[in-house]
């Protein structure tokens, strides 16, 4: 291996039950870099993290890391750790109710003769440590006294102090302000230049650019590229991560594109936000229009929808439905206002697991009527039926545990769950992920269908093709808050343009046709 | 900004932990308690040192549970078989002393009984990924059920049965005479502490420098605080949880033996209860329900505070007997719920 | 082999094997007693009542069916059990005697020397069993504190308060209208009549509206009902509440029996029964889908474990460590561990038996 190289994968390989999840799959990381890892959902960035760390097994394929002879197959994140491989996770991994130095040293305390914990000598290593590297703390209190941003610096730390040659940050800014953003990368750049190699998880694109020195995109499984940040224009990253070639795209004329601005308002959004998650936007859906949201994972698509339905009760703003003024406190309220949402992870708040199809399927319409108004068993069996029909889920029979189905048959169940409420405004959240081609026309036609029927829908999707085809409107987002609306003529390349954002992408937007801010 | 403003706080001055604030709720409780009570009942001798110290005649087995119980509590478990778990060693000692085996054996083979009952226990809880209430509750039954069948009736050490034990049990250390009174006869009354209480603080001593200077005990700690960064740290968290029960059963037989030595007798419905006044101890005591906080000087004060309210009780004497209970009852609840408002507010500061 | 397999996966497997083992033994007993064989199942009329083995056990069961039914709805809809239903029975027993007799009165012998109408007592009871259950609901559902430890502070302090309620002494009401809940109407045992009046009304309100449904997906996935419209907490508030009044109607079957109120010894123990009948009933101490027959069916076995080692002449205070035992046996089974070592057993033998053909 040169010398100036800290990991090598090469031709990784992956699979899960029915699914490749990573396809000969290669990654380089030099020694002193920052190199981001990029892709969607279900692009393998985890997948790939974990065959690293151990936690997965991988099938195929080779690891070598610098100073070890041979190639490397972790096979626990304690291995992973003893060949010179860290990781800090979104959700910092330690210890808040222990002191900071406690948290440092752990499970390698320095000892006494008496084979007893040195806690003199621990502190003064531990202060030691976060002044080496320019954390400032005091090692002898609780780390569930510091905010988010030093934990995860404390977590690095630790990290750093078992000579870690890898260093994996998967997600570290989810949760961080701007501030705490920037101190992050200060450490970042430091332990660069101290010859660390880090290999940076994130999707947020700003940072990306802020920081990195290289970066490598994955797309459902395979490597797309890896590319010197200097070389790589936003639009091509966006484009790479999507899957489109930029110069290669052409106008797909929506079925249903039409103005809806003369139509009555269904929902109208005032300044709502939801602290953390969503910054206040403004929004107004008409009645029978299909609105877009799209954006790069972690742009607040899901956010943005969760706040308007309740799941995450707003915390700013005024709503307004039909025209009238609406406080939501809960899903309930929601969906008696005649909103549904199908969420996105199915399987942690969808699918009721070891309930019956039947049960799931009547499962919304039930909860509006009240416990003591039940639908007879003949109803629920005709409603079950129904949808079993016109959404052709496969299923055994209707009284099958819904966790034995197909994912794809599932999230098919979770969407007539919310068809049989017949809601006048339907968000679905990723309702394609996971379908045949079949189904996932048959859904864009569904969609279209209820517009014509003037209900709104709001629909969020990673495949753009299949919002243009039904989308009226798309709203923009970016980095946590709504950055602008397309109407008029959507194209592949308008909504790239906009999602991409930054400066070298203007000439671009203005030759496509301009973005409405708002 | 906010990072700075968080960091030059804390560094300046030394922000109080969490744990140390509830201890200090705690020792306060304790000194208002007995002080009203000296105000009060003066007249009835509860100035007396005495007083203080028959709390600590009376309650050396429950400092050693309570001592055990705060390890296991601090894994984020519980252990409600530690009153039945006393029943069986009482009943076992009282049983094995009267058929002549000697007091020694009997109190080792008790010791043995435990750490096996621990053990089992803890495999289950720590390895088998039951509930702990459920393993605890069961291996209350059992030992429950165990005392009734070594002996239905109720079986006493006498001085013919034990000469040894009878001769711990009636041993009396005893302090500086000017701490004592003159009782109504003129006599002076010298303050006594038994063999039971210089045990029970040993343990004390011992298992507050295992909790704050072993690897062993820092683990337990983490393990409450949080068991995926625990295992992530690479700690074994299934050790860890299995030799707190071990150790919580061993202190309980420990804490078993001290109690025979108050009660010299056995029988099966003994102790009944006392697990309540472990854990209630301990959550007084600030150990946290949902694991990674707790001290046994803590859970100490707890049981001083338990002890005090059945003293006062029982100075009243117009009280019924079922009212220390309720107090400590209540005393729970509402610690329990502090707790979990002290929880919410942490989450809204987040 | 396969066969049994499928059998075994039908939710009543468990409860009915288990009835099915305690009918074995006690033909066996009976058999090498000289007994013909049917002896555990003759009915015949003493004194103008039913009586005989098995009318001893579904008579005797019927606190614990009681209280199954309440501790289901809780296991399923938080995954955690209710320790507090045996001493709130204590507790509603000794309110109910209390209003009865009047305090301070410890033995009440004719209709006429009644402090209140015995209807009032009954109410009190019943009224004391919601206050519990509201009390334990509060602090698991709205206060997120954990089953176990909420319900411990009335384990504890419930009988406590019976105690004082009473004065501290057994209050006896031997007055034929009070004794008639554990006595017999007509030749009928009433226990069995309000046991099964108790399991009727609660089996149509499961089937006559959507509080199973609710109960059951509050169980098994708490965020997927809420974004469905459910609340959640309301619903794990609601079974607490049931299990309460469940336990005050136990503790006046149970009081009327003995036609007194013994603070000390009512409900005693039972809150392992109530749990183990859940168990035994083939439903997840975890939460989640729940058969309420199979909770009955337990609740039953274990009364009839308990009647058959009395009758092989073990002591009732020896019966709770048999009881432990199969706690701790059916737990450890239903334990994921243990089935992924199961598991990984069966493929490794499958990969040997493959290797070798």
């Amino acid at each position: 291996m040169e010398n100036n190289i800290a990991l090598t994968m090469r031709g990784i390989c992956m699979t899960f039950p029915g699914v490749k999840a990573l396809d000969h799959v290669d990654f380089t990381l030099r020694k002193g870099e920052i190199h981001a890892l990029m892709g969607e959902n279900g692009a393998g960035k985890s997948t790939l993290i974990k065959c690293l760390t151990g936690i997965n097994d991988f099938e195929a394929g080779e690891i070598r890391v610098a100073g070890v002879e041979g190639p490397v197959k972790n096979h626990s994140t304690l291995d992973a750790q003893k060949v010179g491989i860290s990781t800090v996770y979104q959700e910092v991994n330690l210890c808040p109710n222990l002191s900071v130095a406690e948290n440092l040293y752990i499970g390698r305390e320095p000892m006494t003769k008496l084979h007893t914990i040195d806690r003199a000598a621990m502190f003064k290593k531990a202060a030691e440590l976060t002044e080496r590297l320019d954390i400032k703390v005091d090692v002898t209190q609780n780390l569930e006294n510091y905010s988010l941003a030093v934990q995860q610096m404390i977590a690095i730390a630790r990290a750093v102090d078992m000579d870690c040659k890898v260093l994996i940050l998967d997600e570290p800014t989810s949760s961080l302000d701007d501030t705490e953003v920037e101190k992050l990368f200060q450490m970042m750049r430091s332990l660069r230049d101290s010859g660390v190699g880090i290999v940076f998880v994130t999707h947020f694109l700003e940072q990306v650019y802020a920081v990195c020195d290289r970066i490598t995109v994955l797309r459902n499984g395979t490597l797309v590229g890896e590319y010197p940040v200097a070389e790589l224009p936003r639009v091509k990253l966006v484009a790479a991560m999507m899957g489109k070639d930029f110069d290669d795209l052409a106008a797909i004329k929506p079925e249903g594109n039409v103005s809806c601005e003369g139509s009555p308002m269904e929902i109208e959004a005032n300044e709502l936000g939801h602290k953390g998650t969503i910054k206040p936007f403004d929004l107004k859906i008409h009645k029978g229009e299909v609105i877009g949201l799209t954006g790069l994972l972690g742009s607040g698509r899901s956010e943005l929808a969760r706040t308007i339905y309740g799941a995450d009760k707003a915390t700013s703003g005024k709503l307004k439905v039909s025209d009238k003024d609406v406080k939501i406190n809960q899903p309930l309220d929601a969906m008696n206002l005649g909103m549904g949402m199908l969420p996105d992870d199915r399987k942690a708040e969808g699918i009721i697991g070891d309930l019956s199809v039947r049960e799931n399927i009547i499962l919304a319409l039930q909860a509006k009527r009240g416990m003591f108004h039940q639908l007879s068993r003949e109803k629920q069996n005709e409603i079950a039926d129904r949808y079993i029909d016109l959404v052709q889920i496969k299923t055994a029979s209707r009284e099958t545990p819904i966790k034995q189905l197909s994912g794809g048959n599932q999230q098919k169940a979770i969407l007539a769950r919310w068809l049989a409420t017949d809601p006048d405004f339907l968000i679905l959240d990723e309702p394609t992920r996971g379908i045949d081609i079949g189904t996932k026309t048959e859904i864009q036609k569904l969609i279209v269908q209820l517009a014509a029927e003037g209900k709104s829908v709001m629909f969020i999707s990673s495949e753009i093709e299949e919002m243009l085809r039904t989308c009226n409107r798309m709203v923009v987002l970016r980095d946590g808050a709504k950055v602008g609306e397309l109407d008029g003529e959507l194209t592949q390349e308008r909504v790239m343009a906009a999602i991409a954002g930054g400066s070298d992408t203007n000439a671009a937007t203005a030759q496509a046709g301009g973005v409405t801010h708002g | 900004m906010k990072t700075e403003q968080k960091t030059a706080k804390t560094l300046g001055a030394k922000k109080m932990n969490s744990n140390t604030l509830l201890l200090i709720i705690t020792i306060v409780l304790f000194v208002v308690m007995y002080a009203a009570g000296c105000v009060v009942y003066a007249s009835k001798g509860f100035t007396h040192v005495q007083t203080f110290l028959n709390i600590l005649n009376n309650n050396a087995g429950l400092v050693c549970v309570a001592c055990g119980m705060t390890c296991v509590m601090l894994t984020g478990g519980i252990d409600i078989s530690v009153g039945s778990l006393i029943a069986m060693d009482c009943m076992l000692l009282a049983w094995g002393t009267g058929k002549g085996y000697s007091a020694i054996v009997m109190c080792a083979l008790v010791i043995i009984i435990g750490l096996v009952f621990g053990f089992v226990q803890g495999f289950c809880v720590g390895y088998l990924n039951i509930q702990p209430f459920i393993v605890t509750m069961a291996g209350m039954f059992f030992a429950r059920g165990m005392t009734a069948v070594i002996s239905t009736d109720q079986l006493s050490i006498t001085q013919d049965t034990s000469a040894l034990f009878y001769g711990w049990a009636n041993a009396k250390i005893q302090l500086p005479a000017f701490l004592g009174y003159v009782n109504g006869k003129g006599k002076v009354q010298i303050p006594y502490i038994r063999v039971s209480v210089v045990v029970a603080l040993a343990v004390l001593i011992l298992i507050f420098l295992v909790l704050r200077y072993t690897k062993f005990g820092r683990s337990l700690y983490a393990v409450g605080g949080s068991e995926q960064s625990a295992a992530m740290m690479g700690l074994d968290v299934k050790k860890a949880k299995l030799k707190a029960y071990v150790l919580s059963s061993f202190l309980c037989s420990i804490g078993g033996i001290c109690y025979c030595l108050n009660t010299m007798s056995g029988s099966v419905s003994q102790a009944t209860g006392l697990e309540m006044d472990a854990i209630a101890s301990c959550v007084i005591g600030g150990t946290l329900l949902t694991g990674g906080v707790g001290n046994v000087f803590g859970s100490f004060f707890g049981v001083l505070i338990n002890g005090t309210i059945s003293s006062l009780v029982k100075t009243n004497g117009k009280l019924a007997s079922s009212w220390p209970n309720i107090l400590t009852a209540v005393l729970l609840c509402f610690f329990i719920v502090l707790q979990s408002v002290f929880a919410r507010i942490k989450e809204k500061n987040k | 082999m396969d066969k049994l397999k499928k059998l075994s996966k039908q939710q009543l497997f468990l409860p009915i094997m288990c009835v099915l083992l305690v009918l074995a033994v006690n033909i066996v007993y009976d058999v090498s007693q000289g007994s013909p064989f049917y002896n555990f199942f003759r009915i015949t009329i003493e004194n103008g009542v039913l009586s005989g083995r098995l009318i001893s056990i579904i008579n005797r069961g019927s606190e614990v069916a009681i209280l199954a039914i309440g501790m289901t709805l809780v296991v399923s809809a938080s995954g955690g059990t209710d320790i507090s239903v045996g001493s709130v029975m204590s507790l509603c027993a000794s309110f109910c005697c209390m209003l009865i007799a009047g305090f301070g009165v410890s033995s009440v012998s004719s209709a006429d020397e009644f402090a209140c109408p015995l209807i009032v007592g009954l109410l009190g009871a019943l009224l004391m069993g919601c206050v519990c259950g509201a009390f334990n609901g509060a602090l698991v559902a709205y206060l997120n504190i954990q089953p176990m430890v909420a319900t411990l502070i009335l384990w504890s302090a419930a009988r406590a308060i019976g105690l004082l309620l009473c004065n501290n002494l057994i209050v006896y009401i031997r007055v034929p209208e009070y004794g008639i809940f554990g006595g017999y109407i007509g030749f009928m045992p009433t226990p069995i009549i309000i046991a099964a009046v108790c399991v009727l009304i609660v089996s149509i309100v499961l089937k006559k509206t959507a509080m199973g449904m609710y109960v059951q997906a509050v169980g098994i996935n708490k965020k997927a009902a809420r974004i469905a419209g459910l609340n959640s907490k309301r619903i794990i508030f609601m079974c607490y509440f049931l299990c309460g009044v469940c336990a005050a109607i136990a503790g006046i079957v149970n009081s009327s029996r003995i036609t007194s109120a013994d603070s000390n010894n009512i409900g005693l123990n039972m809150e392992l029964d109530a749990i183990l009948a859940v168990a035994l009933g083939g439903n997840s101490l975890g939460g989640g889908r729940f058969n309420l027959a199979g909770s009955i069916i337990g609740a039953y076995t274990i009364q009839a474990i308990t009647t058959t080692m009395y009758n092989l002449g073990v002591s009732s205070a020896v019966s709770p460590v048999f009881k432990a035992v199969v706690v701790i046996v059916i737990v450890a089974i239903q334990s994921q561990p243990l089935q992924n070592w199961i598991r990984k057993h069966r493929a490794h033998a499958a990969d040997k038996e493959a290797a070798k053909a």
